[in-house]
């Protein structure tokens, strides 16, 4: 009986971000295959249609418990854009607000636990636990960023690295530092996100692991169990704070940078 | 000394920005709380500042640990 507890779990903290096709396609050379990765994003990106689609059927003046959730969540994010951007930012609600919540479901999804015993293409995946996936989002919106910035303000928009009211003499070097600073966005955006992920699961991953070496151990080293187990919960409580957290930090950071293009002829 | 031995040390190395991490969090965390307790009326506004700036703060202990995973998987 232990051993069938433990077996899943003696594997390595580095094991649950293994990648593997479940459906091995390939295109012209090209590895397509659906991975994994990809069915996680598919059943994040499947929950959230569903949940709008539940939220809007029967929506009517009085909402039902799921329409009212699904207005919280959009006025939260409709506030937080009209709070930031201001009201020229309306034409990008629709994306910070997939954005939140593709981020917010594929990081709490991670935290569903896996059944032990089940075979690993069963097992679940946090997509946003991958530096490619946070960093093609990251892109996506620093790619946003520029061409709207360029497409409304021009040339006007390069006076982001040269803010007016600086003395001339001062120019070599803050212009450099700012064309650093704005490079430097979508590689932060990324990273934060993708180490928040990975080292929150490695660190449950470490405790649950933790557990099992006491409970091999045996004897009065079973007891000792106690203490990784309570971190171990302790560390899943501050997970959920973080895969919100993470998710409304990406949302509010992508608003700024979105700010900062439509107004960067004004500095 | 043994390159294997170097990586250990060099990941080691890796982690202190977490002491630096830990500093920061502690200063916005308890310049926020004065600040609530002083005038509890601005607290609610001032606190997605606040979370923002927990977030880019936790950045600089995450890329530490970030450089650790590198040194100790990639190479």
């Amino acid at each position: 009986m232990l051993d069938r507890l433990i077996t899943p779990f003696a594997a390595g903290p580095m094991e649950q971000f293994e990648i593997f096709p479940i459906v091995p396609l390939s295109l012209g050379g090209l590895d397509i295959s659906l991975t994994n990765s990809a069915v996680w994003m598919l059943i994040g990106s499947g929950a959230i249609i569903a949940f709008f689609f539940m939220a809007t059927r029967r929506a009517g003046l009085i909402p039902n418990r799921v329409q009212s959730t699904a207005e919280v969540l959009y006025e939260f994010v409709s506030d937080l854009v009209r709070d930031t951007i201001g009201t020229e930012g309306r034409k990008f609600f629709p994306y910070v607000f997939t954005l939140f919540l593709w981020i917010l479901i594929a990081n709490l999804f991670g935290l569903i636990p896996s059944l032990p015993g089940t075979p690993a293409a069963t097992h679940v995946f946090t997509t946003t636990s991958h530096l490619i996936v946070t960093l093609s989002l990251a892109l996506l919106t620093i790619f946003i960023v520029l061409v709207y910035g360029l497409w409304k303000n021009g040339a006007k928009f390069f006076k982001l690295f040269a803010p007016s009211g600086v003395p001339i003499w001062l120019m070599p070097v803050l212009v450099p530092v700012e064309v650093i600073s704005f490079l430097s966005r979508p590689l932060s955006l990324a990273i934060r996100l993708f180490a928040n992920m990975f080292a929150g699961h490695v660190i449950l991953k470490l405790f649950a692991g933790f557990i099992v070496s006491l409970l091999g151990a045996g004897g009065a080293f079973m007891v000792f169990g106690i203490a990784p187990l309570l971190g171990a919960i302790a560390v899943t409580a501050l997970e959920f704070l973080v895969a919100a957290l993470q998710a409304y930090i990406f949302a509010i950071l992508t608003c700024i940078y979105l700010r900062d293009a439509a107004h960067a002829a004004d500095h | 000394m043994e390159a294997e031995a170097a990586k250990f040390i060099g990941a080691g190395l890796a982690s202190l920005p977490l002491a630096g991490a830990g500093v920061g969090l502690g200063l916005i965390f308890g310049n926020f709380l004065s600040g609530a307790f002083r005038n509890p009326s601005a607290a609610a506004q001032n606190q997605p500042t606040m979370l923002l700036a927990f977030a880019l703060t936790e950045f600089t202990g995450l890329l530490g640990f970030t450089i650790a995973m590198i040194i100790l998987y990639a190479f």
